[in-house]
């Protein structure tokens, strides 16, 4: 057994477990946090795309011991206060959203492009989410939620 | 995962060196866990490089050219300004390998090191490299195997990096119990007639420190091109990268490489001797493209792997002159 110390979405977390365990079996068996989707656990589809120390990772390819100390942001820390994040509000505005199971790990994607780059084209936004895989929308609702939630979160500004 | 093992943290290069011996080299682990998950490795003891600093510099000297730490992610490549600028086969590269959320933990060494990707390699499948019998691939689904340089096992190597690195002739500064040597990475990749179970000739305990990319001559300009199916996140079919030297319109030195080709990250001896003294223009580049991959014996479903690659080389050559 090891001990790993975390932030996850700006709660501390200390636990005990296997060196074996995955991050995303650490946030979805252990913490019980399964707005994180597991896939194809190899690095492909990107549905357990998390945000690491402002960088987003395939959470079933780090190990939860490289995950020690770090600050940890899932879909479940999106929202704030109840209320949803202008990313999330444009998923369903836009039908961004099919059968759902990309969609976490779409979103983390989009919010931290939205964080490095708050006016993005519509290549970065391509590029951005190059990670994650969707087998519904056909991507093009996906890529026009983003726009909007970006011109959106401008005019508040 | 369900493979028992336990990980160190060394606290220096020494020691990595001395524990790696009997266990893996942990970097991103982007590609050990996933032949982990697969099957494929299993290691006892995985060594995380990542509390070793030493391996996170990019560093540029006057005269020395360039140091690469090989623990710095691809991500970091991509973005870097003065790469982008002097040595742009570099960050493209790294921008064009797998996805955003892979460059953000893949490293230089670790995509350096990688397993190939041939799908009976890492499916269940106990072929040559995993010490089998025979290649499944030989006279099987072969469309994305090599076209030269196979010899009982067709795969081609998948890193990107080794292609622009070639092109720059780089070296890897390597360490290891016997202490440090740099080594051309012309001389890093292992053909299969050599041995068909390894891809590189890392001794156990052997670690990538740096990777040290020489001052290019003035006048010199690099480029990285790759051809993959989907637009992002993919493999490379073939990838061309050219670190060439232009003087009054005509090549005066320098090199191409080409991934997706071989089984390592390929230097065509008669294309690189067509280089210098050829004029950039029309003939001159059609003369360059058709040299390329004239000993190639592809298999029967990836012959055009030859033809993507000459009309590659073309558009670099093109974008290179214009
Ligand atoms: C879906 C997917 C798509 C991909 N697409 C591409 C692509 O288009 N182009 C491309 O080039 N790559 C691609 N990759 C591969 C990816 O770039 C590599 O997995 C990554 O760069 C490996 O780096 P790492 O630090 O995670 O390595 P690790 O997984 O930590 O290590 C890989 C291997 O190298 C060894 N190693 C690591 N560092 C060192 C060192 N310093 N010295 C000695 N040995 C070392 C390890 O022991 C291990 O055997 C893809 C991978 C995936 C999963
Ligand atoms: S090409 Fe190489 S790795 Fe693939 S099946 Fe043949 S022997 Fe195995
Ligand atoms: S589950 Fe992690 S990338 Fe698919
Ligand atoms: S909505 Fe179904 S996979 Fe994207």
């Amino acid at each position: 057994m090891i001990t790993v110390s975390l932030t996850i979405n700006k709660k501390e977390y200390t636990c005990e477990i296997d060196p074996q365990t995955t991050l995303l079996e650490l946030l979805r068996e252990h913490l019980g946090l399964t707005g994180t989707k597991r896939g194809c656990e190899i690095g492909e589809c990107g549905a357990c795309t998390v945000i690491m120390d402002g960088l987003t990772v395939n959470s079933c390819l780090v190990p939860a011991f490289q995950a020690d100390g770090s600050d940890i942001t899932t879909i479940e820390g999106i929202a704030s206060n109840g209320k949803l994040h202008p990313v999330q509000e444009a998923f369903l505005e836009y039908d961004a959203v099919h059968c759902g199971f990309c969609t976490p790990g779409m979103v983390l994607s989009a919010v931290n492009l939205l964080d490095n780059n708050p006016q993005p084209s519509q290549e970065d936004i391509r590029r951005a989410l190059a990670g994650n895989l969707c087998r519904c929308t056909g991507y093009q609702q996906i890529f026009d939620a983003v726009q909007a939630a970006s011109k959106k979160m401008k005019s508040k500004r | 995962m369900n493979q028992q093992f336990e990980y160190i943290n060394p606290q220096s290069l020494d020691e990595a060196v001395k524990l790696a011996g009997q266990g893996s080299v942990y970097a991103g682990g982007t590609d050990l866990l996933g032949l982990m998950k697969n099957d494929i490795a299993h290691p006892q003891r995985l060594v995380n490089l990542k509390a070793l600093p030493e391996l996170k510099a990019v560093e540029r000297q006057k005269g020395k050219g360039l140091r690469l730490g090989a623990l710095v992610t691809l991500n970091e490549l991509a973005e870097n300004e003065m790469l982008q600028k002097d040595f742009p086969a570099i960050s493209q590269a790294a921008g064009s390998a797998a996805s955003p959320q892979l460059r953000n933990v893949g490293t230089l060494g670790g995509n350096l090191c990688q397993r190939p990707r041939c799908w009976y390699f890492r499916g269940d499948f106990d072929c040559l490299r995993k010490g089998g019998a025979t290649c499944f691939a030989m006279d099987g689904e072969n469309k994305y195997h090599c076209v030269v340089g196979g010899d009982g096992c067709y795969i081609v190597h998948p890193s990107d990096m080794a292609v622009a690195l070639l092109a720059l002739e780089a070296k890897l500064e390597i360490y290891g119990p016997g202490g440090q040597r740099l080594l051309p990475i012309s001389h890093f990749y292992v053909l299969p007639e050599d041995d068909p179970t390894v891809e590189t000739v890392l001794q156990p305990g052997e670690i990538i420190t740096s990777v040290i990319v020489p001052e290019q001559p003035v006048g010199s300009r690099s480029v990285f091109v790759k051809f993959r199916e989907r637009s992002a996140w993919d493999f490379a079919v073939v990838s061309v990268a050219a670190a060439l030297q232009v003087q009054n319109g005509a090549i005066s030195g320098g090199k191409i490489a080409l991934g997706g080709v071989a089984p390592v990250p390929w230097l065509d001896k008669k294309l690189n001797n067509t280089l210098a003294g050829t004029a950039l223009d029309e003939n001159g580049i059609n003369k360059i493209a058709a040299s390329a991959l004239t000993d190639a014996e592809p298999l029967e479903q990836n012959g055009y792997k030859v033809i993507l690659a000459r009309n590659m080389i073309k558009g670099v050559l093109q974008s290179l002159a214009g």
